[in-house]
């Protein structure tokens, strides 16, 4: 069953904390989407450590429930 | 096949191919525009490359993902180490960091 926007949004926000996180249904159909996702949590981390803790915000759906995610990652520095 | 089977079967393939992508589909018919994307990039680098098709054996499909604690399909590996998707790669590629990742090992001239 395809994810609503808000879902993976909130999910997204409450796994990192003060992450800017903005969602784009690419197909619209709920079920392909880019998260665009700012935070200064990502300072120091590699590309893949910071998508994985995008991947790991939605505990397991990506790859089934959700089908297509994919992550644009920034790191926001702090004063920003 | 059981799952420890697999990852060593995975981990061989990794070792032995410096440049290697787990994929839907093969590089003459990508079966997933994230896979094809990644193909597109590796042959305008010009880079040797091999491909496993995962939609050829759910037992490699699922334990690539396994492996790499990495949920989806594709997956790029350089001289054994994990570069990512088809965000990462695509990313590292406009930044010119890919290509300077494969000359840094000897994979391109």
């Amino acid at each position: 069953m395809p994810m609503p926007a808000s879902e993976i949004q909130q999910l997204i926000e409450e796994a990192i904390p003060g992450a800017q996180v903005r969602l784009e249904d690419l197909a619209g159909d709920n079920d392909h989407y880019v998260a665009h996702v700012a935070s200064s949590v990502f300072e120091g981390m590699s590309r893949i450590q910071q998508h994985q803790l995008v991947y790991d915000a939605l505990g397991g759906r990506v790859g089934g429930q959700l089908h297509a995610l994919s992550v644009k990652t920034t790191i926001l520095k702090n004063n920003q | 096949m059981n799952n420890e089977i697999i990852l060593t079967k995975i981990q061989e393939e990794i070792q032995s191919n410096p440049v290697l992508l787990f994929m839907k589909g093969t590089d003459q018919f990508p079966q997933c525009g994230f896979s094809s994307v990644v193909v597109q990039i590796l042959k305008t680098l010009s880079v040797p490359f091999k491909t496993i098709d995962v939609l050829a054996d759910p037992a490699i499909r699922q334990g690539i993902k396994d492996f790499s604690s990495w949920p989806t399909i594709p997956q790029l590996y350089i001289k054994g180490e994990f570069i990512g998707g088809c965000d990462i790669v695509r990313e590292m590629h406009q930044a010119g960091e890919l290509e300077a990742l494969l000359k840094d090992k000897g994979l391109v001239g």
